[in-house]
């Protein structure tokens, strides 16, 4: 038997993919009414371990315990029955169906009539605080209003031990303080509540306790009132870390890449990009911001030549890029790395091994019709001892090396090239902490050589220490470009919801 | 709470990492080999002697020079139709239309075998081999054109196209090719001595037309340019954009080559092995070729073997069969068991089945 006063507690969980040990006995439990974050670094086996507790994989070894019984889940059903709920990052809802269809969809029983669901429904969201009209249809709400969607849907199954899974990635700031208010007060329900996240001012905020995993084992469980953030950035990296971000200032800048009245519109007849004008300068970091979908992607392929836009000019040392084919702006010196959610789906090719990665934007320099490997073997061994990439070989397919290495493999490439215009998007997503201080410093090298930097980005304190300027995107437009160093952290999250700063406040100078 | 969550399924599947190509292929001769025994109880059940037959299968094929040619010349299309979908699956273009392919390749060939046969020999081959590589590429040109244009399903439209090409011969049989001369049913002339190929070792040359395209895939493959493309094509099209790429180019360039090597084999077989042009002259050979490609996981020089076996299979089932008397429909169940065994393996490559915890494993 468990402990009782524990909602859920798993004793020496062990799942191993391959030869890859995912997490190797991890202690974990949770008492009712408590928020334990669960902290680590991508790759150190939290998202397992929650797959294992909503029962999509299923535990080599070790025991789960839900109120001090011993359980075995073998599916999202078993779950579900046991009270557990998960938020997945990515929503899983039915567009164009209601708030309340959405909630009582996948339930078992019978349909029940509007009246009595609404009042359920009502009741529900009076008990934590939900503001959330059951009528609205999904395509109408906002991100934040689909979470809470998602949170009143397990909630309404029963649920009472709920896990979410980095659930202010796609949040503003303010969106996030929100949230933490719903999570208390389910707290206060008696709910146990395990929120998965790295970004140590939100455990500060919102724990109880902390559980750290690092390389797939639980290191150490912390009451979050005994501890601070430099304390567990130590636990969760597991040696002291320096972490100091440097912003060179160049001199001599210019304009290298201008956009005018830019506009993207999608299939739909919607803006993905709506009359976005900025410039690019050579020795300088572009910072992008913007809550997950404000046109991120969508700019960087247009930059690029994969999107043409439908309005608007973009001028490269003065001349028009718009309608060129992406093989003519590369020759240009144009390079983008664009790290998408997946790592893989654009970039690279996973059955294909470092070195003909390599070769992708190169194969086509020497003349003949044969391919020359050699410089791109002599690249991909090159990379592999700078980058510290491990790989069995430079022919081994990048689909089996961790999501960290795979990473480094692209952005290496995309750097090695010596880009005049250098495109990076959420390059240290599913990084370690050094590994991403060192994309920092590459960043950095490029910007000092001369390049024009764009940075997409995800981590506001990061980029407001690596950015010279901070433009910062909402649904398409361009909120305002600001200088990083004139403005706080909390301006910015106002303009990621679509707020114009007051005229001049922290206008960039040049 | 329930009580069926507590227990513990007995056996899992598992996912497993990818295992090496070595230990892939040991896999794959284990599965032929269990396949051999399954077979072997199969034949047992119809009151037959498993390894006499098995005996009778590889003695039936190398008995003789003659019996080896004839397993050579059964081998010699599905190495090259295989060599063709070969080319469209590393791009991950499903092409199920070598069959439609072989057969225009033949048809074109035979035009000039039944027209002009009185051309130079010399000259006449080689028209003949343009000829068959170009329809076998129009054919492809077909539903790779609709997919680039319109995006059209090409698994579909390669699979119908095949009918088409069916029907095709059927109607100049029965009309315009018909040979006046044939007592009772229609059927195509049988071609001019001089419109055929010439033989080589007592097989027709077309062996050695296979051996050349087999080299001339594997470098494009390889060690192309054009062969990287398709290749990253194939692993994600995205990013072949991403890299500048052509995909549109590429998919039709490579479905052009693809084509016209299954065109080159429908030539070969008419104006080879068969003398005429009959409503056979693919037979299957270019869905089996598909079989043949995935289980060489696309490589040519593994085409080259996989292939061999096939042809012994098929070769030796025809010599159980007017010996021992088994009906070719048993012949048929022991060639379906043994694919059956083969890719079924293919699940062990990927699954590996695991067991309840043990108790007390603390």
């Amino acid at each position: 038997m468990g402990n009782e006063s524990y909602a859920i507690e798993c004793r020496g969980i062990t799942k191993r993919f391959g030869t890859v040990l995912a997490n190797d006995n991890i202690n974990l439990a949770v008492r009712k009414g408590e928020i334990l974050a669960l902290l680590g670094e991508n790759g150190a086996g939290k998202t397992t371990l929650m797959n294992m507790l909503s029962g999509i994989y299923h535990p080599d070894a070790g025991q789960i315990f839900i109120d001090g019984n011993q359980v075995s889940i073998n599916s999202p059903n078993d779950a579900s029955d046991l009270g557990i709920g998960m938020i997945h990052q990515h929503f899983k809802l039915v567009d164009v169906y209601t708030a309340a269809e959405n909630i009582i969809l996948g339930t078992s029983g019978k349909l029940k009539n509007k009246k009595l669901l609404k009042e359920e429904i009502t009741e529900l969201s009076d008990r934590y605080g939900f503001n959330i009209d059951p009528d609205k249809r999904i395509y109408d709400m906002s991100v934040s209003e689909k979470q809470t969607v998602e949170i009143m849907k397990v909630l309404y199954r029963g649920a009472n031990i709920l896990i979410l899974d980095e659930p202010t990635a796609v949040l503003t700031p303010q969106e996030t303080e929100r949230l933490f208010v719903i999570l208390r007060r389910m707290k206060e329900q008696g709910n146990a509540i395990i929120i998965i996240t790295h970004k140590l001012n939100e455990v500060m905020a919102i724990s109880d306790r902390v559980t750290i995993l690092r390389k797939g084992r639980s290191v150490e469980t912390v009451n979050t009132s005994e501890t601070n953030e430099k304390h567990l950035t130590e636990l969760m990296v597991g040696c002291a870390v320096d972490l100091l971000i440097e912003c060179p200032e160049m001199d001599n800048k210019e304009k290298v890449l201008e956009l005018y009245h830019v506009s993207v519109i999608n299939p739909d007849g919607s803006r993905a990009l709506n009359d976005v004008s900025f410039d690019i300068r050579s020795g300088e970091v572009l910072g992008i911001v913007g809550v997950a979908g404000s046109g991120q992607k969508e700019l960087c392929e247009t930059i690029a030549g994969l999107i043409k836009p439908n309005e608007g000019t973009m001028l490269y040392r003065k001349e028009d890029i718009v309608g060129k084919t992406p093989a003519e702006i590369i020759k240009m010196g144009i390079f983008m790395s664009f790290v998408p959610e997946d790592r893989l789906g654009m970039g690279l090719v996973s059955g294909m091994g470092m070195t003909d990665n390599m070769l992708l934007k190169k194969y086509n320099d020497n003349k003949g019709i044969f391919v020359d490997r050699k410089p791109a073997k002599e690249l991909a061994d090159r990379l592999v001892s700078k980058l510290g990439i491990m790989t069995p070989d430079t022919d081994t397919p990048v689909r089996m090396l961790s999501g960290g290495n795979v990473q480094k493999v692209l952005i290496g490439r995309e750097i090695e090239s010596n880009p005049n215009v250098l495109i990076t998007a959420y390059p240290v997503r599913g990084l370690d902490i050094n590994s991403s201080y060192m994309v920092y410093d590459l960043i950095n090298f490029q910007k000092m050589k001369g390049a024009a930097i764009v940075y997409v980005g995800e981590d506001l304190d990061v980029m407001r220490l690596l950015s010279d300027r901070i433009l910062v995107l909402c649904a398409g437009e361009v909120v305002g470009i600001v200088d990083p160093k004139k403005v706080t952290k909390e301006d910015i999250g106002l303009m990621m919801a679509g707020k114009k700063l007051a005229e001049g406040v922290g206008a960039y100078e040049q | 709470m329930s009580s069926k969550t507590v227990r513990e399924p007995l056996l899992h599947i598992v996912k497993r990492d990818e295992i090496p190509a070595k230990k892939a292929m040991v896999l794959r001769i284990v599965a032929f080999l269990l396949a051999l025994i399954a077979g072997g109880l199969f034949m047992l059940s119809i009151g037959c002697n498993p390894i006499e037959v098995y005996q009778t299968i590889i003695v039936g094929c190398f008995r003789s020079n003659m019996a080896i040619q004839a397993t050579v010349k059964i081998m010699i299309p599905l190495v090259i139709a295989a060599l063709g979908v070969s080319l469209a699956f590393k791009m991950r273009f499903w092409n199920i239309g070598a069959e439609g392919q072989i057969i225009m390749g033949g048809v074109f060939a035979s035009y000039f075998a039944l027209f002009h046969s009185d051309w130079p020999h010399w000259v006449l081959v080689i028209v003949m081999f343009l000829a068959g590589a170009l329809g076998g590429a129009i054919w492809a040109y077909i539903p790779t054109f609709c997919k680039v244009r319109f995006n059209t399903n090409e698994t579909l439209f390669t699979l119908m196209l095949n009918y088409i090409a069916y029907y095709i011969i059927c109607f100049l049989r029965d009309g315009p090719w018909c040979d006046p001369n044939s007592p009772g049913f229609a059927k195509i002339a049988t071609f001019d001595d001089n419109a055929t190929l010439d033989k080589v070792l007592g097989v027709h040359s077309g062996w050695i037309i296979a051996i050349i395209l087999l080299v001339a895939v594997f470098i494009y493959m390889n060690y192309t340019k054009q062969g990287y493309e398709l290749a990253v094509v194939g692993g994600s099209s995205a990013t072949a954009t991403y890299a500048g790429m052509n995909v549109k180019k590429i998919m039709i360039r490579t479905m052009l080559i693809s084509g016209g090597i299954c065109g080159i084999g429908g030539m070969i077989q008419a104006t080879g092995a068969d003398a005429t042009l009959s409503v056979g002259v693919a037979g299957g050979v270019g869905f089996t070729a598909i079989i043949i490609a995935w289980m060489a996981s696309l490589d040519p020089r593994i085409i080259l073997i996989i292939s061999a076996l096939f042809a012994i299979l098929e070769k030796g089932s025809r010599v159980v069969e007017s010996n021992m008397g088994i009906s070719a429909d048993s012949s048929a169940v022991l060639q379906g068991i043994i694919l059956f065994f083969i890719m079924g393996c293919e699940f062990f490559f990927r699954y590996k089945f695991q067991g309840r915890a043990k108790k007390g494993s603390e």
